[in-house]
């Protein structure tokens, strides 16, 4: 129970790291959208109780995040269709990983996992980690509201399961 | 049926070169397709002229005394070029003979991203942006007075991040363990870094900013200071034990 507090609380640190940046002689909005975005509370009110469930209690996110109708409707937006697509498995060094996400008047709703196979204990702890990390942080990006994604260079086969795909995915549509 | 009929439409394309994927997205309407068709034209010759892995390609018959800078095509010259300046400016920590060998691909990638960047402003597309397997060049806004969100993968936890960079007209690179495990190499020691999981930087052209990712990553525990003295440009530095250190221009939380 304690290693599963700790992990926790790493997820939260991990949140409150996501920061912004200043580009040199541009003042930027920054600050409005992501503090806020980083916290659970400060989620849009239809999707809060989905993430704060998913970062209290690792096990629960099964049941509880993937809810395409709650993360779906936002104000104003009933009317627009909500769109689904699905990565292809791909076979990392943290396991077997396939990801879906849920796409409403082209932002990013829901990211869920299809498949997540971990091989090692390592792998495990980083997958029980990270599943519901990933949700809540897309949650967070989709409130940053983010055009693409800067990392160290993926693999042809890495880019199949990267956010930039799905932000590419969704831009294709 | 095609989209570049409707001058409203973002253009976006994706495309597998140099071993990794390019994401070309052009936000600005009116936009011929065909200025995206000649930029991706461009990556692939890039690619055929700078390969390491080519034994046919320029480069490759360079490093092996086949040809010389002479002979070469004008843009390999200029990277050479460039590559020495860099090797000069960051105290021989970005190198193109970083292993003993040439290998100009820690400038060239970001270089060719920064000139496909020109080429579509060129063809009238003032907002855009170019993604190759992580460096990034932005143009404009990534919509009328929004600027552009590059969020920087956190290199420990995979879907996750450790920022976002924002600005407009802006270059963000990232050199890391997290994908291709340990390639970077200490020019002065020929050792392979192990202090870092990975170094982010934004400025404002891509060309520079990638190669001095490369040489902050090289540099190992000692990168903090060295992104914290360049007045162009801010960073984040991410530990191997997890631990994240970012330039002051950061915005708190």
């Amino acid at each position: 129970m304690k290693r599963v507090i700790a992990a926790i609380l790493g997820t939260v640190a991990g949140l409150v790291a996501l920061l912004s940046f200043k580009t040199p002689g541009h003042a930027t909005g920054a600050a409005s959208g992501l503090p806020s975005a980083a916290l659970p509370a400060a989620l849009p009110a239809s999707s809060s109780s989905a993430s704060s469930s998913a970062s209290a209690s690792p096990s629960a996110t099964g049941s509880s995040a993937p809810d395409p109708t709650s993360g779906g409707t936002a104000p104003g937006s009933s009317a627009t269709t909500a769109k689904s697509y699905t990565g292809k498995a791909v076979t990392t060094r943290y396991g077997i990983v396939q990801v879906k996400i849920d796409v409403s008047a082209s932002e990013i709703t829901n990211v869920s996992f299809v498949q997540l196979t971990a091989f090692d204990g390592r792998s495990q702890r980083i997958n029980s980690d990270a599943a519901p990390t990933l949700l809540q942080q897309t949650l967070s990006a989709q409130s940053a509201r983010i055009d693409g994604v800067s990392g160290a260079t993926y693999t042809s086969q890495g880019y199949e399961q990267s956010l930039q795909n799905a932000l590419d995915q969704a831009g294709l549509k | 049926m095609s989209a570049p009929t409707d001058i409203r439409l973002p253009q976006r394309v994706v495309e597998r070169c140099m071993g990794t994927v390019f994401s070309v997205d052009v936000r600005a309407p009116g936009v011929d397709r065909r200025a995206l068709t000649e930029v991706l034209r461009w990556l692939h010759w890039v690619d055929e002229t700078f390969s390491t892995y080519l034994p046919g390609s320029q480069v490759s018959r360079l490093a092996r005394g086949e040809l010389s800078p002479g002979e070469c095509a004008p843009e390999v010259r200029e990277v050479l070029d460039r590559c020495a300046e860099l090797e000069r400016i960051t105290d021989g920590y970005f190198s193109a003979f970083a292993d003993g060998r040439l290998d100009p691909s820690g400038l060239v990638k970001g270089w060719a991203i920064e000139r496909a960047s020109g080429m579509l402003a060129e063809r009238g597309s003032l907002n855009h942006c170019v993604n190759g397997g992580g460096d990034v060049q932005c143009a404009g806004e990534s919509q009328p007075g929004r600027p552009w969100r590059i969020g920087l993968a956190d290199p420990l936890r995979p879907g996750m991040l450790v920022g976002v960079a924002v600005g407009t007209d802006m270059a963000v690179a990232t050199s890391g363990t997290a994908e291709r495990g340990a390639h970077i190499v200490d020019p002065h020691s020929g050792a392979r870094p192990a202090e870092l999981a990975s170094v982010c930087l934004v400025g404002r052209n891509l060309a520079t900013v990638d190669a001095f990712a490369t040489a902050a990553f090289a540099m190992g525990a000692a990168a903090p200071d060295w992104i914290a003295g360049r007045s162009a440009m801010s960073g984040g530095v991410v530990f191997a034990d997890g631990s994240i250190w970012m330039s002051a221009e950061l915005t708190p939380a």
